[in-house]
């Protein structure tokens, strides 16, 4: 479904990423995993069109799609979330989402038009908001929200797209128990509709959901396989406590 | 500044209706508090080109600070329009829509890539050249004279045609204008157009995550507001009879900065009506006290920055509380 081969990333001396080659099957979560400094939100970076690949090459459903911009790669199906939230702040909950839907971004430039009379499209934005267990928060304000349920609603704008493809940057970065575990459960619900790359430093958590997992260290794939075979991986063990640093 | 989306939105909410009321009367009462009709016209005007520049400012958050450029060439291409092209009422106003707009076009391309204050300083840098070039292209603009002597055409419908000599006349038709262009950005700002300029205010970088062309965007909303802001130029030249380099001064550009910002233009769609009005009545009522008041008001702009920087609006303005 998605492919990158032998992508090659450098800013100015430093070499950030080094023929670096995923695949992501359709229906089927993949994690990538790695030390801070590994490399991971540079290739989602790259994936996703923010910045385009020095070398290699990017497909989406055999179509090359190697350094399109963001919205051209958002048009075709592919969302992603933020390690760092990227929300609407000043929007509800429910704006933050019916902007993101193809509902909305269709008649983007409709300069005239009322959306609150679109019943269509704001009953598809609170389905999705529903998804991700906010439709009671739905006028709030995204600033207001608590840490995760922010965290769910970087998750909802990137399913608002109704993409094919979803990467997930850190999804429970600093969550606590409770809130991991709503997490985990929506992304397990998720696995079922949509294909989902997502990157974790939580092993555990990761492994507990992906189908296949890659391994990035000093911005290279070091290994790569299902969560079994990866666990008896004594590099992947070294790795993800720092001791191959 | 823009209400939840799933909110409907009145076609002509309270303050618009009443906003219109004031002006549709203001010629029988405001003799009665000491000023005159004329000064109607002059705050009917700036407030459609104040509140067209919020399109940029409030709504888009791209802070444009050599607007009055826009405004400028919109009342020069009105006049120059009558003078060599054709004399007739909408096609003058046609012009300076025109002219507004093909200016903001152009100087867009350079500046929609930008944010902050390097958007800001560019706009500053091409304010300034529209305005050196309206003072040094004399055989166009007739220098720092301007372009005098404009009339007052017909308001020419086909059926009746409305002379515009008279006071009366010119106001009343300028009342049509302004409430037409009110109507029109009230509901731009609340459409879904309105609604991803405003989600490009808050995080540029998640709309084009979402799928939005930014650069677009805010090229039109560039493109829009000069265009407006060339409709105030061209019924300023309608009024004044004139167009000269002063109307697209720096100095014209901050007032209509101060205008929206005083008024709360960050916050609610009528912040550039209040400041608007605060600016004029602060001109012929202090006015007539002190030559000084441009420095109360000055005053005025720095405490409002300093205690309430979203402006009078936002004494009233109520923001949604988060539930608990």
């Amino acid at each position: 479904m998605f492919e990158a081969s032998h992508l090659h990333k450098r800013f100015g001396a430093h070499v950030v990423l080094e023929d670096v080659s995923l695949r992501f099957a359709a229906g089927r979560l993949t994690g990538i995993m790695g030390p801070n400094g590994a490399g991971k939100t540079t290739c989602f970076n790259l994936l996703t069109g923010r910045y385009a690949p020095d070398r290699g090459r990017v497909t989406f459903e055999g179509r090359d799609i190697t350094g399109l911009p963001p919205r051209a790669i958002a048009r075709l199906g592919i969302s992603r979330s933020f390690q760092i939230m990227n929300l609407f702040d000043e929007y509800s909950a429910l704006d933050n989402v019916l902007v993101a839907t193809p509902g909305v971004r269709r008649r983007g430039f409709a300069a005239l038009a009322d959306l609150s009379r679109d019943r269509a499209v704001l009953a598809r934005a609170r389905e999705q908001l529903a998804r991700v267990g906010l439709e009671a928060r739905a006028a709030v304000r995204a600033k207001d929200l608590s840490y995760g349920e922010r965290r769910a609603l970087e998750i909802g704008v990137g399913l608002a797209a109704e993409p094919r493809l979803l990467f997930l940057d850190e999804p429970t970065a600093g969550l606590g128990t409770e809130g991991m575990a709503r997490i985990a459960q929506l992304i397990a619900e998720l696995k079922s509709s949509i294909t989902l790359v997502m990157i974790e430093h939580d092993m555990k958590f990761l492994f507990g959901l992906a189908d296949h997992i890659y391994v990035m260290h000093w911005g290279q794939v070091i290994a790569e396989g299902a969560p079994a075979t990866l666990r008896a991986n004594p590099w992947v063990r070294r790795s993800n406590l720092g001791e191959l640093g | 500044m823009i209400g939840a989306a799933d909110r409907r939105v009145p076609l002509a909410p309270v303050p618009m209706l009443a906003l219109f009321a004031a002006f549709a009367t203001l010629p029988w009462w405001i003799g009665a508090v000491g000023l005159y009709p004329y000064l109607g016209v002059e705050i009917m005007i700036w407030i459609v080109f104040a509140l067209g520049f919020n399109l940029l400012l409030g709504t888009s958050g791209l802070p444009s600070f050599g607007h009055g450029a826009y405004f400028g060439v919109g009342a020069y291409a009105f006049g120059l329009a009558q003078f060599n092209l054709h004399p007739g009422l909408w096609v003058c106003l046609a012009a300076a829509v025109a002219a507004g707009a093909a200016a903001g076009a152009l100087v867009a391309c350079f500046v929609s890539h930008r944010r902050g204050i390097y958007f800001a300083l560019l706009t500053i840098a091409f304010g300034q050249i529209l305005w050196f070039i309206a003072i040094k292209w004399h055989s166009v603009t007739r220098g720092e004279d301007g372009l005098l002597n404009i009339r007052r055409p017909e308001a020419d419908f086909g059926v009746v045609a409305w002379s515009l000599h008279s006071n009366e006349a010119l106001y009343a038709f300028c009342f049509a204008v302004f409430a037409f262009t009110v109507l029109v950005l009230w509901r731009l700002v609340h459409s879904p157009y309105g609604r991803v300029l405003a989600a490009i205010r808050q995080n540029e970088t998640r709309a084009r995550f979402v799928g939005y062309n930014v650069w677009l965007f805010k090229w039109t909303a560039f493109t829009l507001s000069a265009a407006v802001a060339g409709l105030a130029g061209g019924l300023f030249a309608l009024a004044q009879q004139s167009a000269y380099p002063n109307v697209m001064s720096l100095h014209q550009s901050g007032l209509v900065v101060m205008m929206t910002l005083i008024g709360g233009g960050l916050v609610s769609f009528w912040g550039p009506v209040l400041g608007t009005v605060l600016f004029f009545l602060a001109r012929d009522l202090l006015g007539a006290y002190t030559e000084a008041w441009l420095l109360w008001y000055g005053l005025l702009f720095m405490l409002v920055v300093l205690f309430k920087p979203e402006g009078i609006a936002g004494l009233f303005h109520v923001r949604s509380k988060p539930s608990a």
